[in-house]
């Protein structure tokens, strides 16, 4: 897929703020969600914040009941989740260990923020395919 | 009537491709047993030996079957199975 090849988040400025303040308010928790696009657009639209039903520092899990709701919403708008993002509250914004083993959406942009320094916020982008991390640019839209 | 098995776009390799499946048997594990006899690979994918994988979600109709009894749960023509990918992971 040309999605693939490019390996470029674009993102809005608006929607990339709602993901950090998400990460923000729920700190020293992890925070986790997506943003929803029209399948095969590649373009975040649709901020969806999700519960992490682990309410952990180190560790997220969408609510299995929640995910079925917002996936099956998803499918009746024709949409896909173009980002699946998470916060890592005292590490870096890096994939761990965990992320990889449950990273099963290839297609999809894996947005990772730490919120470890008060002040500025590390925003990541990388794809995850058979367990391999590549990290890509963050392009972002909307701004002045 | 049979059983609707909803497939993630992760598994669709094992089904050509196809978004759902049917199948038969009376509890979850009969039915994922069933679905192996034509989509060989597909119930190493969702089953190990302690029973469902964490890594996936399954829900019969709108319930997680964890909380009906994982594997053991009694399923009916007329169902709807629907897999997902457990979204989960962090720093540990």
């Amino acid at each position: 897929m040309a999605g693939y090849a490019r390996s470029m988040l674009t993102i809005s400025a608006e929607l990339q703020s709602k993901i950090v303040a998400h990460a923000r308010a729920d700190h020293p928790d992890e925070a986790c969600g997506v943003v929803a696009g029209p399948a095969g657009s590649d373009r975040p639209e649709r901020f969806i914040p999700m519960l992490n039903a682990e309410r952990s520092p180190t560790f997220y899990r969408f609510d299995s009941l929640e995910q079925l709701r917002v996936w099956r919403e998803m499918d009746d708008r024709d949409e896909e989740p173009v980002v699946i993002y998470h916060s890592h509250t005292a590490t870096q914004a890096y994939p761990s260990r965990t992320d990889i083993s449950y990273a099963s959406e290839p297609g999809a942009h894996y947005v990772l923020v730490s919120t470890r320094d008060a002040d500025a916020a590390e925003f990541r982008s990388f794809r995850i395919v058979d367990a391999e991390v590549t990290e890509e640019e963050v392009g972002v839209t909307g701004t002045e | 009537m049979a059983i609707e098995v909803r497939i993630p776009t992760i598994l669709r390799t094992y089904t050509a491709g196809a978004k759902s499946v049917e199948g038969s048997g009376g509890t979850l594990d009969e039915l994922f047993s069933d679905l192996d006899a034509r989509h060989g690979g597909l119930r190493e994918r969702l089953v190990d030996d302690a029973g469902l994988r964490r890594f996936v979600n399954v829900y019969l109709n709108d319930e997680d079957v964890r909380f009906l009894g994982g594997l053991g749960a009694p399923v009916h023509d007329g169902d709807t199975v629907t897999v997902l990918p457990a979204v989960a992971g962090g720093a540990s």
